[in-house]
C-alpha cells in the first residue's frame, strides 16, 4: 500500500468516528443544542474544553514558536494555561450559577442593558470568526502538506466535517465528537517525541528528559559560536514585553466565548470547578510536551545537521526541504553548513519529528489526523459561539423572544453551515491577515468580556454604564493601540515600555477595571433585582425562585 | 427554598474571595514572578532542568493545576459547612 494511501485510510477513518458520534448524540431540544442538555460529566467536559481549546496554532506551530524564541516563547506556555486558573477561580462557577446560554447572555441580563448585549454579541462574533477562519486554515495545510491534498480541496473537505459534527447535534453532539477528537489530537503528538525519547534515552517520558538536553544545546551552542543561547531570557522581546504579553494571553484565554461557553454544559456549580481542573490537565499533557518537543528538535538540528556537509544532510531535512519548509544556503561557500546558513520553518518542529525518530509513516498519517482534529475541534466550538450569539442572544432575546425552540434551533444550523462557508472561502484567500488578527483576539477578550463579567459578580455595584463604558473603551484603546503600534494608523504609536501589538489588551482591560469600578460608583447603583441576581450567582443555592427561569 | 441568613452568608462570600486572593497571588508569583527573577532561577539545577526555564515550561503549569483542584476541595468543604452543597 502506498503512504498516501495509508493516510488517506488514517486520516478519513477518523474522520467516519467523529461523524458516527455526531449523528449518535443528534439533537432537537434547543437545551441540548445550546448546552448539551447540561449533563456533561465533570471530566468529559474538561477533555471537550481540552480539544476546544488546542488549535490548530496549539498542534503545529507552538512547539516550533518554542524552538525559534527560546525562553521567550514560553509566554505562550504560562499565558495559554495560566488563563484558566483564572477561569476556574472567577469564572466558571459563576457563568454555570447564572445558568443561561451565552456569555453576551451574562452581559446583557447582568447590566440590564441591549445595548451591552450588542456589544458583547459583536466581540463574540469578531472573536470567534477570525479564530475559526485560521482553524479552517490550518485544516487546510495540514491536509495538503502531509496527505499531498490540494488545498482548496482540503478546505472543503475540512468544512464539510465540521458542519457535519456541529449540525446534528450542536454542543451535545460538539461535545463527544471534541471528547473523540481530543484522543486523536493527543496521540498524534505523544507518540513521535516519545519514540525519539525513548530511542536516546530509554524511557518514554520526553518532558523530562529535556532539561538535559537544555544544558547539552548550550554548551554545543557556545562551542559553535551562537548567540543568543536557547535558554537565554528576553532575547526575542524585552522583559516588560513578554511579561505583558504572559497576563494579556492568562487573562484574554479566560475571556475567550468558546471557552467560557462549555462550562453552561456541566450539571452544577461544583462540577464547573472540578471540569476546569481536568480541563488544564488534558490541555498539560500537549502543553508541557511542547518544550521537549522544541528542544529535541533544537538538539538533533545542532548535532546532526549543522556542521554536516550540504551534500550529505539528513533524510528528512531533504525532503522538507523539498516542500520548501527548511531552506539551506551555503552562503560562505565552504560545502559546510553553518546554523546561520539553515532557515526552518516552525511548523516543521512537529511534522518532521516521525522522521527524525525514524518512525514508519503510518506514525505521520497519526500526526496528520491530529493536527486535524485539533483543528476542527477548536472550528466546531467557535462556530458554536457565532451561531448561539446570532441565533439566541440576537434574535431571540431581542428580536423575537416568541420564537419557537425549533425555529431557534433551525436558524442555530443554518448559520452554522453560513459562517462555515464564509470562513472557508476566507481561508482559502490570502490567510497572512487572519492569523494574526488571532494573536490579538487575547488582547480584545482580555479588554472586553473578562472584566465585565469578574466585576458583575464581585463588585456588586458595577452598573450598566460603567460596564459599558468599560467594554467600548476597552476595546477602543486597545484597537487603536495595535493599529498604531502596528501600522501607524491613525496616529502612530510608539510602543509604551517595549509592549508590542500582542499585548495591547493590557490597556484596554486596566481602562475596563477602573471604568466598571470608578463610573460604576459615581453614578447610581443597579436595581434591587440585580443585587439579588449578584446574590444568585454567589451562593451555590436557591435564595429565592426569582431566578428560576434561569435554569 | 431554603432560608439561609444574611450574615452567614456574606461570611461564605469573604471565606472564597480570601481563599480566590491567597490562590492569585500564588498563581502570580509562579508565572509571572518567575518571569522577572528568571536569571537567578536558571543558575538552580532542578530535577536536571534550569529552574527558570522549567518553571515557564512546566513548574507553573502543575502548580496551577494543584491550584484549582485544591480550590475545588475548599469550596466542597464550604459549601458543606455552610450547607449550600448541591444536591
Amino acid at each position: 500500500m502506498s503512504n498516501q494511501m495509508l493516510g488517506y485510510i488514517v486520516v478519513f477513518g477518523t474522520f467516519i468516528a467523529f461523524l458516527y458520534i455526531a449523528f449518535a448524540t443528534r439533537a432537537k431540544k434547543s437545551d441540548d443544542f445550546y448546552v448539551a442538555g447540561r449533563r456533561v460529566p465533570t471530566v468529559w467536559n474538561g477533555m471537550a474544553v481540552g480539544a476546544d481549546w488546542m488549535s490548530a496554532a496549539s498542534f503545529i506551530s507552538m512547539a516550533g514558536a518554542l524552538n525559534a524564541l527560546g525562553y521567550d516563547g514560553l509566554a505562550y506556555i504560562m499565558g495559554w494555561t495560566g488563563g484558566y486558573v483564572l477561569l476556574a477561580l472567577v469564572l466558571a462557577p459563576y457563568l454555570r450559577k447564572f445558568g443561561k446560554y451565552t456569555a453576551p447572555d451574562f452581559i446583557g441580563d447582568r447590566y440590564e442593558s441591549h445595548a451591552a448585549r450588542v456589544v458583547a454579541i459583536i466581540c463574540a462574533i469578531i472573536i470567534s470568526l477570525t479564530y475559526c477562519i485560521a482553524q479552517v486554515a490550518g485544516a487546510g495545510i495540514i491536509m495538503a502538506r502531509l496527505l499531498g491534498f490540494p488545498m482548496g480541496a482540503a478546505i472543503a473537505v475540512g468544512i464539510v466535517i465540521v458542519v457535519a459534527s456541529t449540525v446534528m447535534g450542536g454542543m451535545k453532539s460538539i461535545t463527544w465528537t471534541q471528547c473523540a477528537q481530543y484522543i486523536v489530537l493527543i496521540v498524534g503528538y505523544l507518540i513521535p517525541v516519545t519514540a525519539l525519547c525513548i530511542k536516546m534515552y530509554g524511557h518514554p517520558f520526553p518532558q523530562f528528559a529535556y532539561g538535559d538536553l537544555l544544558y547539552k544545546i548550550v554548551a554545543k551552542e557556545q562551542e559553535l559560536n551562537i548567540k543568543p543561547l536557547y535558554i537565554e531570557p528576553f532575547t526575542k522581546m524585552n522583559a516588560v514585553d513578554m511579561w505583558v504579553l504572559t497576563l494579556v494571553l492568562m487573562v484574554g484565554t479566560a475571556g475567550l466565548p468558546h471557552i467560557m461557553m462549555r462550562f453552561f454544559t456541566v450539571p452544577s456549580v461544583r462540577s464547573s470547578r472540578y471540569s476546569a481542573g481536568w480541563a488544564l490537565v488534558f490541555i498539560g499533557a500537549l502543553y508541557i510536551t511542547a518544550p521537549a518537543y522544541a528542544a529535541f528538535q533544537k538538539y538533533v538540528v545542532l548535532h546532526e545537521v549543522v556542521g554536516k556537509s550540504i551534500t550529505a544532510l539528513p533524510d528528512w531535512v531533504t525532503a522538507w526541504g523539498k516542500a520548501g519548509l527548511i531552506k539551506v544556503t551555503d552562503t560562505n561557500g565552504d560545502g559546510i553548513l553553518q546554523f546561520a546558513e539553515l532557515n526552518i520553518h516552525r511548523d516543521v518542529v512537529v511534522l518532521s519529528m516521525p522522521e527524525i525518530a525514524q518512525l514508519p509513516y503510518i506514525v505521520s498519517a497519526l500526526v496528520a489526523a491530529g493536527g486535524l482534529a485539533a483543528a476542527i475541534s477548536t472550528a466546531d466550538g467557535l462556530l458554536m459561539v457565532i451561531a448561539s450569539a446570532i441565533s439566541h442572544d440576537l434574535y431571540f432575546r431581542m428580536i423575537n423572544p416568541k420564537a419557537t425552540e425549533t425555529q431557534r434551533v433551525i436558524l442555530g444550523k443554518s448559520l452554522i453551515g453560513v459562517f462555515a462557508v464564509i470562513a472557508g472561502l476566507i481561508a482559502s484567500q490570502n490567510i497572512g491577515f487572519i492569523v494574526q488578527i488571532v494573536a490579538w483576539a487575547f488582547s480584545l477578550a482580555a479588554s472586553s468580556f473578562f472584566p465585565a463579567i469578574v466585576m458583575g459578580v464581585f463588585y456588586k455595584r458595577t452598573n450598566k454604564q460603567g460596564a459599558m463604558v468599560g467594554m467600548l473603551g476597552g476595546l477602543l484603546i486597545t484597537i487603536f493601540y495595535i493599529l498604531g503600534v502596528k501600522f501607524g494608523w491613525p496616529t502612530k504609536i510608539n510602543p509604551i515600555l517595549g509592549i508590542k501589538d500582542q499585548g495591547a489588551g493590557l490597556f484596554g482591560m486596566i481602562f475596563n477595571f477602573l471604568s466598571c469600578w470608578i463610573i460604576s460608583a459615581v453614578t447610581p447603583p443597579p436595581s434591587e433585582r440585580i443585587m439579588n441576581l449578584v446574590d444568585h450567582l454567589r451562593y451555590p443555592v436557591k435564595l429565592t425562585d426569582e431566578f428560576d427561569s434561569f435554569h | 427554598m431554603a432560608t439561609v441568613d444574611k450574615a452567614k452568608l456574606e461570611e461564605y462570600h469573604k471565606k472564597n474571595v480570601i481563599m480566590i486572593l491567597i490562590l492569585l497571588v500564588i498563581w502570580f508569583i509562579v508565572s509571572l514572578g518567575g518571569i522577572i527573577v528568571v536569571r537567578g532561577l536558571n543558575e538552580i539545577n532542578f530535577l536536571g532542568f534550569p529552574l527558570g526555564y522549567y518553571m515557564g515550561a512546566q513548574g507553573s503549569i502543575i502548580i496551577f493545576i494543584i491550584e484549582i483542584f485544591a480550590y475545588a476541595k475548599y469550596m466542597d468543604k464550604l459549601d458543606k459547612e455552610y450547607g449550600f452543597a448541591e444536591e
